[in-house]
Order: structure tokens, then sequence, then C-alpha cells
């Protein structure tokens, strides 16, 4: 059951991730790029890490991509034109990288022999708050203030008027 | 049943590759800081996959504070991109071409 849950949300991930980078309509970049983090959320859960999963679908489906689906709407961006210079030889060394990628993590998780422990380490709100407000507490508060300059530089840089 | 980790770090493998892809690949801004997204999402799903292999909670410590980084990096990502549309009406970055020699 598991393993069958595992299977099927990689095949969703894998295919909405793939229309939202290569669909030409940012609207549909968006939305299937909604349905992958669903699905990396379900892998969160299948790992024990409850708490990660509902922190993807809050901040990631949730927030950064209705983010996402705001600023297409607001800048009404039309289909990606075509290419003014169209620069075969850099897109073809942009595939071949992609491909590399993909070929090297693919036959290193192959042939990594180790066995998989039966149990995580759990993962829920009060044993990861424990960790966050113990040892982390430094980062935590900086992080804190990072999106704090985050919020202050966004609105510096689409002010209008300057 | 549980899943083996070896299952998690190729699903990884192969969604950063497809995020790689969309950011080499694509010309529109947005579609690039969506393949960004993809990356950042592999290296998560890695970093809980590895925390379970080696029972550490604190690689999921790490995953929250990329994904609170991500956010504000997509804040400031779209700032950008909503202030480039507005002096080239268009955020296509081959036109970011004001530093080419």
């Amino acid at each position: 059951m598991v393993t069958l849950v595992f299977y099927l949300t990689a095949a969703v991930a894998l295919a909405s991730a793939l229309v939202a980078i290569s669909h030409r309509s940012p609207v549909v970049n968006v939305l299937s790029l909604v349905v992958t983090f669903f699905c990396v959320a379900v892998n969160y859960a299948l790992l024990g890490a409850s708490f990660l999963a509902a922190a993807q679908v809050l901040v990631y489906t949730g927030a950064i991509l209705v983010l996402f689906l705001f600023v297409v709407m607001l800048l009404n961006a039309p289909e990606e034109p075509q290419a003014r210079e169209p620069r075969p030889f850099q897109r073809w060394l942009g595939a071949a990288v992609a491909a590399a990628t993909a070929v090297v993590g693919v036959l290193l998780a192959l042939s990594w022999r180790a066995t998989t422990p039966t149990a995580g380490p759990g993962g829920d709100a009060a044993a990861l708050g424990r960790l966050l407000v113990g040892p982390y507490l430094f980062a935590f508060e900086l992080v804190a203030v990072l999106l704090l300059a985050a919020l202050v530089g966004a609105y510096v840089l689409v002010k209008r008027g300057h | 049943m549980v899943i083996p980790t070896a299952h998690f770090v190729t699903l990884a493998a192969l969604l950063f590759a497809i995020g790689a892809a969309g950011v080499l690949l694509r010309r529109s801004g947005i579609a690039i800081l969506l393949g960004v997204e993809i990356m950042l999402n592999a290296a998560n799903l890695l970093l809980v996959a590895f925390g379970r292999q080696h029972a550490q909670l604190d690689a999921q410590v790490f995953v929250f504070f990329v994904i609170a980084v991500a956010a504000a990096e997509v804040v400031v990502g779209l700032g950008l991109l909503v202030a480039v549309f507005r002096r080239l009406r268009s955020i296509d970055v081959d036109r970011l071409n004001a530093l080419r020699w």
C-alpha cells in the first residue's frame, strides 16, 4: 500500500514537474507545480515528517505558488515569445547538463547499498519545535529577520515612482 | 513496508534534473524561478530522506529553514521580475543584456 502510494506520487510529481517546465502558458506551469509540491508533501509524510508535510502544503502551495500566480496575473505575461537568437549550442549544452545530472543521480542511488532503517526519527511538531527553540533558536530568529528583510525588499522593488 | 532511501534519492535526482532543465532551457523569468523551486524541493526531499536514514531530526529543522529562505527568495525574485517587466515590458531574460559586452 505504502509502496503503491510512493510510486504513484513519484510518477505524478515527475510528470507534473515536466509539464511545469515545458508548457508554454505560465498559468499552466504554476498550477502543475502545485501538483508536484503536493506529491512531495505526500513523500514527506511517507518519510515520517508530518510537520514538514503540512508546512510544505501551507508554505509552498498556499503561499509561494499563490504569489507566483498573482505575479503571472499582474504582469499578464504572454506565452514565451520565439527567441530572437536561437542559440542552439547553448540549448544543447543546457539539456546535456540536465540529463547528466539525472543520470549521475540515478546511478548514485542505484549503486548505493545501505539498509534502510525501519523507523525514522519521527518529525511531529512537538519534536521539531523543541529543536527549533532549543539548539537552533539563533537561526530561527535570523529567519524571522530574513523574512522581514524580504518583505521590505519586495516593497521597495515593486514600489512605483522612485 | 518501508520505502528504501535509494528510491527517494532517485526521485529527488530526477526532480532536480527537471528543475535544472527548466532553469537552463527556459527564457521566461517565471519559468526559471519555478525551476529553482523544483530544485529546492528535490534537495529538501533528499535532506528528509537522509535524515531518516541516519535517524537525525536536525535534517528536518534544516528543511524548515530551507523552506523559509525559499519563501524569502521567491518574494525578492518575483519583485525583481515585476521591476524588470516595468522597464522592458517583457520577462524574457534574453533581453536583460545591459551588462553584455
